[in-house]
């Protein structure tokens, strides 16, 4: 154990600590170890893919249109004679781009709107409830195509409209970690050494909602994705040519019935890992951040 | 039981709020955001007078309350605009399309529920067996899914390679005649109609996306069911059942399903929210004519009214399922609204 | 009738097989009460659950033998289980409320039973379940069928739970902790029911119980259990005025009864001389006319309707009175976690019911008036090493800082008899009497005038309480504080306390010095109170 006292930061020990207990989760689940390992492969393609693939993703060539994999094309090539692989990786980018900066989003927005309504009840409480429950009436899709439709057609809009279709889970999420937690005898004991309510909320009870969280992250980032990728799929938001997963899966959806399976497939099996990744490292996101884990 | 009674009022009146907050938003996603409505209803086609002309006749040069006033007398009147595309009132051409929709969302979640609840029930009851890892990577992989891309495997594989799937394109055949209009569901009205052939014909056509939506709403309630019926074999309650001697089918479905229950009917809330979402998405893959094609079409051409009226139809649609689910869970829970505190 | 003989429990844990119980042996007579009394993790419970063979999954009889009238119970097959459960040996459970199925009708769960043994058709069910519910001596019982377990009290639904495991009746009636979580009235009459029925009945009862005293009120012998194994039996008398084990020697010992001082509870080796104080005569906290009112759904609820009483400096004062009767509310006040709606609370003359709640913690006076909470776990940040929740306050309402900080740390740790070595773990990784004191020490820090003890030890095994109760003992003659002592039993609150205030649905009954209330009661509900706690047998040599 380390000996820190609440003064300090993070230590080198701290840190030291927190690598170990890292270590300590993804040795006690290897499936979580392997979402991580995924996950690093994920935001290694978006960070240097550009500059590593073979082929431009834009460079059309109708020479070579519709060529099946092959090892000059290992994902085949679409009807304009583009390398469906470079494409794919190269679209990793933007999806996760997309993805992330909406949660981050609507973690913040949702985690302040929730934390203080469910800290303060009252008022503020209905209010916020009655907005949630008016945006939560939407199917949550149909409310994003709504938004993107009147917004205009943009990778801004997207962003924005998964940010407030998701806001709500984070509000309801941690209003209700944060009212079960207000009344507990840790909170009460925090303002009897002195704290500010909202240093209590903020230092005390935020933290403590951490780990359910972590898992409505993780299961937010691949739906976001799924999302995002869903809108493009009928033609909002993203527009060709940019490589983006949904708009590929769309494009080679016509020649599915034609045989041509390569376009769609790759692009499709990209977005599902991607969130299948997602979804499988909530449970061992939660693990790192609960202390209680920790042996 | 009066609290009950009135407990279930005050949820049906709750309902009021959220619509006239839903119309409040659908009238924003309308008018108030960046960019000229006038232009966007008068279609991609138009012209400098049309569009003036457009903004007068939606009353886009009043100030906005006055046109919130109007907008919401229109929509006491049913009125939703008129589609561009086709010409026709809006309201007329999502009342022709939605029994399509309907029927796909209804089969798919019937399909889903037949399926994922006994799937969570076996889990739940032997943890760690081979019952149990098929659910728990089913309801992982099954969350992960995009719908449209499972659309599109299932076509590959059984219209393409297996050739055992009828094209992908409709409710049915062109070799059918529609069945007479009774209740919009092909499936209902071709047996009202005495009329095996077509029914089948309809079934072969709805298998593949109805399969497709299952696959997508399957994941959340094997789990939710899963993780209920967990809870409620842990109670208390079932150990005193145990010890007053209670067989296991009574205590496995007296008792613990019929709790487990509730939470599972929660969810269906959740999953009728995603399913009417990957409802457009599928309907778009299967050339499937229902609201969400029909608004997929519209988003193509600029047709404004015609999304705008089909996400406000969709919401009251939502609002209108929550309640039914709520509801329903009033039956079931008899604490429905004792737990005032 | 009922005869076990080295009965070995396991249970299968990721770690390897876990014993709960290691060779135990017992018999019962027919007509016989057997009390088995143990803290807990001593296995008392696994016992009957593995009598019942309704041990959760993993759990099994791994040896010895547990025969019921000439059936082995432990090779019997799962349906002959079935008909001896609920028919020849039923079960109560303590937490009743979530013992019921919460969305059936208690009638119909009678029902259930009734019908599951053939003891009931369908045409006379409902008369036999109602004739059930009169048997536990239900009013109303016709009305009483047709109610769901929430609109019952947690009393009413023990009585169901009684109903449903003596509808058929059963020649053994097992009682898991039947009275934990009841108000100390109530739990008398369910085990006056409990007993009255199994008298008339001519049953045999097995109590499994943490309280020796209950145990030795209620039933004719009693088994001892300590870690998985039985350390001594005996009749109840027997055990308490001359226990031979040192087990049970220290477990009489612990329990609070009447007639001994607060170091009695400690081991013999460990009773130091109780250290010297002083009580003033000048009021530290005054409360005068103090109300809160609510407002609840239907109209004003008045949760402490204009109370009155004094602490003196140095002095100890109980609060005492049952679940809803204002006491926590009342504390909250005098914390200020909870406006007062009117009424004064007098610190040292300054009225603290005038500072807004919210603002109270930048005040100066917030750490003069500190509070251990009732449960420990609770009231530790989970995320805090106990390091870290002790300097809480000091970074808070002092100037320490670093190494000095660290060392007052350590002393209070050292004070409250933390081993300092265990100030680096985290809430999870401390035992139930370890956080009690990391809550205490971190209540002490900022070094209060008045210390609010919201029953501290309610959640505690009874050795575990008594130790706290003299550290409590110990820290006021040392650090010269006064504490509001609020708990529920009168035992424990005549040991610490000077004083002792008995309210009643926000009111106060009676009050007055401890010797005089607890003596000579002069209202009814204190005299019932006192006469609901259970009496241990006196030891002849005290």
């Amino acid at each position: 154990m380390t000996d820190q006292t609440s003064t300090a930061p993070a230590t080198p020990a701290a840190r030291h600590a927190m690598a170990a207990h890292m270590l300590y989760v993804c040795r006690e689940n290897p499936v979580t170890a392997a979402s991580f390992v995924m996950f690093a492969f994920f935001i290694l393609s978006a960070l240097i893919g550009p500059y590593v693939v073979p082929y431009d993703p834009l460079a059309t060539n109708s020479a070579i249109a519709l060529q099946a994999p092959s090892l000059a094309h290992p994902f085949g090539t679409d009807n304009l004679g583009r390398d469906v692989f470079s494409r794919v990786i190269v679209a990793t980018r933007l999806d996760l781009i997309i993805s992330v900066l909406a949660v981050a989003i609507s973690f913040v927005i949702g985690s302040i709107l929730g934390a203080i309504s469910g800290y303060r009840g009252g008022w503020i409480d209905s209010v916020l409830n009655r907005v949630l429950d008016t945006i939560m009436a939407f199917p949550l899709f149909v409310l994003a195509m709504g938004i993107v439709a009147a917004m205009g057609n943009s990778v801004t809009n997207i962003i924005i409209a998964t940010a407030i279709i998701n806001i709500p889970f984070y509000a309801r999420l941690v209003r209700a970690e944060v009212s079960i937690r207000r009344e507990a005898g840790f909170t009460l004991a925090a303002k009897l050494a002195g704290n500010s309510d909202l240093r209590v909320l903020a230092l005390h009870i935020f933290p403590n909602s951490l780990p359910p969280m972590m898992v409505q992250v993780s299961l937010n980032l691949g739906w976001a994705i799924l999302n995002a990728a869903g809108l493009s799929f009928i033609g909002l938001g993203v527009k060709p040519p940019t490589p983006e997963w949904g708009i590929m899966v769309a494009e080679g959806a016509n020649y599915i019935i034609s045989g041509e399976w390569w376009m769609a497939l790759f692009p499709g099996l990209w977005l599902l890992l991607a969130v299948f990744t997602f979804n499988l490292m909530g449970d061992g996101l939660r693990d790192i951040v609960d202390p209680r884990r920790r042996t | 039981m009066n609290g009950r009674g009135a407990a279930i009022s005050l949820r049906i009146a709750q309902a009021i709020p959220v619509v006239i907050g839903v119309i409040v938003i659908s009238f924003l996603l309308t008018r108030a955001l960046p960019g000229d409505p006038a232009v966007q209803f008068a279609g991609a086609a138009a012209t400098p007078e049309s569009i003036e002309q457009v903004r007068q006749s939606l009353g886009l040069d009043k100030p906005l309350p006055e046109q919130f006033i109007i907008y919401v007398g229109q929509l006491l009147q049913g009125d939703l605009g008129q589609s561009v595309s086709t010409g026709r009132p809006v309201i007329q051409e999502l009342a022709a399309r939605l029994p399509a929709s309907l029927e796909l969302t209804l089969v798919a979640l019937i399909l889903s529920c037949a399926i994922a609840i006994p799937l969570g029930i076996l889990a739940a009851t032997r943890p760690g067996s081979w019952v149990d890892q098929l659910c728990r990577l089913l309801v992982t992989a099954g969350v992960s899914l995009p719908t449209f891309f499972t659309g599109l495997v299932l076509i590959y594989v059984f219209y393409y390679l297996l050739g055992i799937a009828p094209s992908p394109l409709g409710r049915l055949d062109f070799i059918y005649l529609d069945p007479p209009h009774v209740t919009g569901f092909f499936l209902i009205d071709s047996l009202l109609d005495g009329d095996p052939a077509t029914f089948m014909g309809a079934l072969r056509q709805l298998i593949l996306p109805a399969a497709t939506l299952a696959l997508f709403t399957l994941a959340p309630i094997a789990r939710m069911t899963r993780t209920a019926m967990l809870s409620a074999l842990g109670a208390d309650y079932i150990r005193t059942a145990r010890a007053a001697g209670l067989n296991r089918g009574k205590i496995l479905y007296g008792y613990a399903f019929r709790n487990a229950l509730l939470p599972v009917v929660t969810t269906l809330g959740m999953v009728f929210s995603f399913v009417l979402g990957a409802n457009v998405l599928v309907e778009k893959v299967f050339a499937w004519p229902g609201i969400g094609s029909y608004a997929v079409e519209a988003l193509v051409v600029s047709d404004y009214a015609a999304v705008q009226g089909f996400v406000l139809a969709m919401a009251l649609l939502f609002v209108v399922l929550n309640l039914v689910i709520d509801l329903a869970y009033s039956i079931i829970d008899p604490r429905f609204g004792a737990d005032a505190k | 009738m009922l005869s076990i003989h080295d009965l070995n429990v396991s249970f299968r844990t990721r770690r390897g097989d876990v014993n709960a119980v290691k060779g135990i042996s017992f018999d019962l007579a027919k007509g016989e009460r057997l009390g088995i009394v143990g803290e807990s993790g001593s296995g008392k419970s696994v016992t009957s659950y593995a009598l019942m063979r309704i041990l959760d999954a993993g759990g099994r009889i791994a040896a010895g033998e547990a025969v019921y009238s000439g059936i082995d119970l432990r090779r019997a097959s799962e349906s002959a289980m079935k008909d001896i459960r609920g028919r020849e040996i039923s079960m109560i459970f303590q937490n009743p409320r979530a013992a019921l199925n919460p969305i059936r009708k208690v009638g119909h769960q009678i029902e259930d039973v009734l019908r599951q043994h053939a003891q009931a058709t369908a045409a006379n069910a409902k008369e036999k379940a109602i004739a059930a519910l009169e048997a536990v001596r239900i009013n109303d019982a016709a009305a009483r069928y047709e109610a769901y377990p929430f609109e019952l009290s947690g009393g009413m639904c023990q009585r169901i739970v009684i109903a449903i495991a003596l509808a058929c009746n059963p020649k053994l009636l097992i009682a898991d902790e039947p009275t934990t979580g009841l108000d100390i009235t109530t739990q008398k009459t369910v085990m006056d029911l409990v007993d009255d029925l199994v008298r008339a009945r001519g049953m045999s009862s097995i109590l499994i119980t943490h309280d020796l005293g209950l145990a030795s009120q209620y039933c004719d012998r009693i088994v001892v259990m300590k870690d998985g194994l039985i350390v001594e039996e005996g009749d109840p008398v027997a055990l308490f005025t001359n226990p031979q084990h040192p087990y049970t020697n220290r477990l009489v010992e612990a329990t609070p009864r009447r007639g001994v001082r607060i170091r009695s509870l400690l081991p013999e080796d460990q009773r130091t001389p109780e250290p010297p104080r002083t009580i003033g005569n000048d009021p530290l906290l005054d409360v005068i006319n103090l109300k809160k009112t609510y407002m609840g759904k239907s109209g004003p609820v008045h949760a402490v309707k204009g109370i009155s009483f004094t602490i003196r400096e140095g002095e100890s004062v109980g609060l005492v009175g049952e679940s809803g009767c204002g006491k926590s509310t009342t504390s909250a006040m005098i914390v200020r976690l909870l406006e007062a709606s009117s009424g004064q609370i007098l610190y040292r003359g300054e009225d603290l019911a005038t500072l807004p709640a919210l603002q109270f913690a930048h005040h100066p006076l917030r750490s003069k008036i500190q509070m251990v909470f009732q449960d420990a776990t609770d009231s530790l940040n989970p995320r805090h090493t106990a390091r870290q929740s002790i300097a809480e306050p000091l970074l808070r309402m002092s100037k320490l800082r670093g190494d000095k900080l660290r060392a007052r740390v350590e002393e209070l740790a050292t004070l409250t008899g933390l081993p300092t070595h265990l100030l680096d773990r985290f809430p999870h990784q401390l035992s139930g009497g370890q956080k009690a004191r990391v809550g205490i020490a971190r209540a002490i820090a900022p070094d209060p005038d008045l210390l609010i003890l919201d029953e501290p030890t309610a959640a505690l095994d009874v050795s575990i309480q008594a130790l706290v109760l003299n550290l409590l003992c110990d820290l006021r003659a040392r650090l010269g504080m006064s504490y509001l002592f609020v708990s529920h039993d009168l035992n424990v609150v005549r040991l610490l306390c000077d004083k002792v205030v008995v309210m009643k649905g926000g009111a106060i009954v009676e009050a007055g010095s401890v010797s005089d209330v607890m003596d000579a009661p002069s209202d009814p509900y204190t005299r019932e109170l006192l006469s609901a706690a259970p009496q241990a047998p006196q030891r002849s040599i005290a």
